[in-house]
């Protein structure tokens, strides 16, 4: 069985060496074995007023390795504005997602572009799943011509309308009426479509999350709620700021599952599931158990209110991309070489894509002024000197 | 010398428009009239009619007809998927209409009055106003807030203040004041039909008024411009510039002014944000003359940043003080006889107007302006 399993494993191989040598991506290895694979999740899922989804996820070789790629790509990706950051380059917050990218590659991996994900400032990778760019990324984080708001919004506030990616939002919170009016927007219009609003431990204490799930309850909207919950709303752990820190039932009347999020194929199956849900019969909650290795942000050392034993732990034991690499090798659809080589791929893209945007020019000084309305009346605004800069809005 | 031939050319003047002013007054009551809760009303109902994206939001929008009854009869007319009823939470529904709006509906929020528009400040500025500069221009908010604004009668300090001044300091926000029917329905359709966040401010004791108006208005594709302040009243001697109920004031005030020779030019603001500053300077450098008037709070507030665009623009043509009349510097009292002391009156706009115009019995502060002039 060993054996047969060798020789077919050769035979792909030698199909990717002859697909590599004429395909023009970068992309290496891509198993297109879509052979499915079966495997349980890590612990099984717990719920709160509705049914339990199966813990045993189908998958196959070419999911799994397109998880590796992408959740190394937005490893790499963190940690490169981690050094960009120091170097000065990005100014002001950077949130860092690195530990977490299970739930960006598992969400987007059970929905469609036509459903829509909103979430709070933790965006880059979230906007890296729905279909966004390095150089996107990296050019906003720097203010550049060519992110993806243009050097406008900054870090916390990465948008991709095409791809149904609402933001991006700085206030705690926010995010969660918003993400529910989303679905408001997608039942109106009959869509058959479902909104992700993703909010953090922090977050779960908001009233306006309340306000908004009381309605999505009472209109039948198609939102989930996940609650990516790292443990720590910055600084401060869950235990000290939520009297009921079991944020998956914290819904009340509204369902709740809570689901490993360093697991991609959990979060996928949970996803699945709640998209299912959301659809027939309103919002459900997903509690994400997720762990962040960097701090809150670039100004937090992450290190004040909890031990680096405990970062180190979770790494060891939890970490996303780890899990998958095992995955993948012990069921032998790549050799380690094969993964290590993507990793060295991907960290050459992010490379080439910081040295494009680290060329690219920062906004005309007439961006100042673009973009206040979407229909300017051919009003007039002013600089810091009205009598020195004016502008007509167009 | 001069101040008496000016006086005499002005009673003849007077004169010649008084029985002219006299036709149109007995013409109004003969044209249609419409109150602005009609004009309201039939606004919202032209616009949920053309554009199936509108829809309504807002406690007891739906069954209740409508706290103001603004909304009577929209509920049978479009049901409950365009018409909503929400539970007491501003928060939440305001972030919620604003959320439907991000993905490209036009949500008419309504707000019960703007006091409690305050728990849903963040949602207006933050997720509303400033969306379109920070995606740089992907998502656009095509929003309305509506609702009743300052002070009504009697109803104490948590439910009389006007929010014109904050929400006009935003970038990314417009901010309307109707103050007739014209207004209203004008003002109205233009805010629902603008792909940007609106914030409609209304009176509640205007609601009842009724204006005279025209068939031009009564269409349906009837639209006034954002941006555009009115000349409710030409004059020549002081500009009074206001919104909201204080134009009724103020048009009442320039009635009295007229009998003691001033020719008071009355400016309906109609938009706070983007505020007519052209309309206002070319008056003011036609009469040299300001007395702004609003309901608010005075400190930072529109009067104030009248002022200081006049005193920018046009300071040679100013011969005097700009003279400001808005609330009393108090959270709104309750007794009757307190709460008139709160807001502004008739005579204290023609007062004003008066000092403006160097006619009243100088005060301490005024004794050596006089003297200057007088050389």
């Amino acid at each position: 069985m060993a054996l047969s399993q060798l020789l077919s494993s050769s035979s792909r191989s030698g199909n990717r060496l002859k697909s590599l040598s004429s395909a023009i991506s970068l992309r290496h290895p891509i198993s297109t074995d879509t052979t499915p694979i079966t495997v349980e999740t890590s612990v099984p899922f717990t719920s709160h007023q509705c049914e339990v989804p199966s813990r045993t996820v189908q998958t196959n070789a070419k999911e799994l390795l397109t998880f590796f790629r992408d959740m190394a790509l937005m490893r790499r990706m963190e940690i490169a504005a981690d050094s960009l950051y120091k170097a000065k380059l990005i100014r002001g917050f950077c949130h860092l997602y690195d530990g977490q990218e299970a739930v960006a590659v598992g969400m987007e991996a059970a929905i469609t572009k036509k459903d829509s994900i909103i979430t709070a400032y933790r965006d880059h990778c979230t906007f890296i799943a729905r279909g966004g760019t390095l150089l996107e990324v990296f050019a906003e984080l720097m203010g550049r011509q060519a992110g993806c708001s243009r050097g406008k919004g900054g870090s916390m506030h990465f948008y991709k309308k095409d791809s149904n990616f609402y933001g991006g939002h700085g206030i705690v919170g926010a995010q969660v009426p918003l993400g529910c009016g989303l679905a408001f927007a997608q039942k109106y219009c009959k869509d058959e479509a479902v909104t992700f609003a993703l909010y953090g431990d922090g977050a779960a204490n908001q009233g306006q999350l309340f306000e908004a799930l009381n309605i999505s309850a009472l209109w039948d909207l198609p939102a989930i709620l996940v609650c990516e919950n790292n443990h720590y709303g910055m600084g401060t752990a869950e235990w000290r700021a939520a009297k009921s820190p079991a944020y998956y039932k914290r819904g009340d009347y509204v369902p709740g599952l809570k689901v490993d999020g360093m697991d991609v194929l959990a979060v996928k199956q949970a996803c699945t599931f709640a998209k299912e849900h959301a659809l027939k019969n309103g919002p459900i909650i997903l509690e994400m158990d997720t762990y962040r290795y960097h701090g809150h942000s670039m100004s937090d050392p992450g290190s004040t209110y909890r031990t680096r034993d405990e970062i180190t732990g979770v790494r060891q034991e939890r970490d996303p991309v780890e899990r998958i690499r095992k995955l993948i090798l012990s069921h032998d659809l790549a050799t380690e070489k094969e993964l290590k080589d993507t990793e060295k791929e991907v960290r050459k893209e992010v490379d080439d894509a910081i040295a494009q945007a680290k060329e690219n020019p920062v906004p005309d000084s007439s961006e100042l002024f673009t973009n206040v309305y979407a229909k300017g009346l051919g009003v007039e605004s002013f600089g810091a000197d009205r009598k020195e800069v004016r502008a007509t809005l167009p | 010398m001069l101040g008496i031939v000016r006086q005499k050319m002005l009673e003849q003047s007077l004169k010649k428009i008084r029985p002219a002013v006299a036709v149109l007054r007995s013409y109004s009551s003969a044209a249609k009239q419409m109150n602005v809760r009609e004009a309201l009303n039939s606004a919202l109902n032209e616009e949920m009619s053309a554009d199936s994206k509108v829809f309504l939001i807002g406690e007891e929008v739906g069954e209740y007809q409508g706290a103001y009854k603004i909304t009577k009869g929209l509920l049978d007319k479009y049901g409950t998927e365009r018409v909503l009823d929400t539970p007491i939470t501003e928060a939440g529904f305001a972030g919620i209409a604003v959320g439907a709006a991000y993905y490209g509906l036009k949500p008419v929020v309504e707000f019960m009055t703007f006091n409690f528009s305050m728990q849903a400040i963040d949602h207006i500025i933050n997720s509303a106003a400033k969306s379109n500069y920070m995606s740089a221009g992907q998502i656009s908010v095509p929003i309305v807030f509506r609702g009743p604004n300052g002070a009504a009668a009697g109803v104490g300090a948590q439910h009389s203040q006007c929010y014109a001044a904050w929400y006009a300091t935003c970038p990314g926000l417009k901010v309307l004041t109707p103050y007739n029917s014209e207004d209203a329905r004008g003002l109205l359709k233009a805010a629902i039909r603008d792909p940007d966040p609106v914030v409609f401010l209304e009176n509640e004791l205007l609601y009842g008024e009724s204006f005279p108006i025209s068939n031009e208005v009564l269409d349906s594709s009837f639209c006034l411009p954002i941006g555009k302040a009115k000349i409710e009243r030409k004059g020549k001697h002081v500009t009074i510039a206001a919104y909201s109920k204080m134009v009724g004031y103020s048009l009442k005030a320039a009635e009295i002014l007229e009998k003691d020779g001033i020719d008071a030019e009355v400016i309906n603001l109609r938009s706070i944000r983007p505020l007519d500053r052209s309309t206002i300077n070319d008056s003011v450098r036609k009469t040299n003359r300001l007395v702004t008037v609003e309901e608010a709070f005075p400190q930072h507030g529109v009067g104030a940043e009248i002022c200081a665009c006049v005193v920018e623009e046009s300071f040679a043509y100013l011969d005097a003080p700009v003279e400001r009349i808005a609330g009393a510097d108090v959270p709104m009292p309750y007794a009757a006889n307190l709460e008139r002391m709160a807001v502004p009156q008739v005579e204290d706009i023609v007062r004003a107007a008066k000092r403006a115009c160097y006619r009243s019995v100088p005060n301490e502060a005024q004794h050596c302006w006089e003297g200057a002039a007088s050389f």
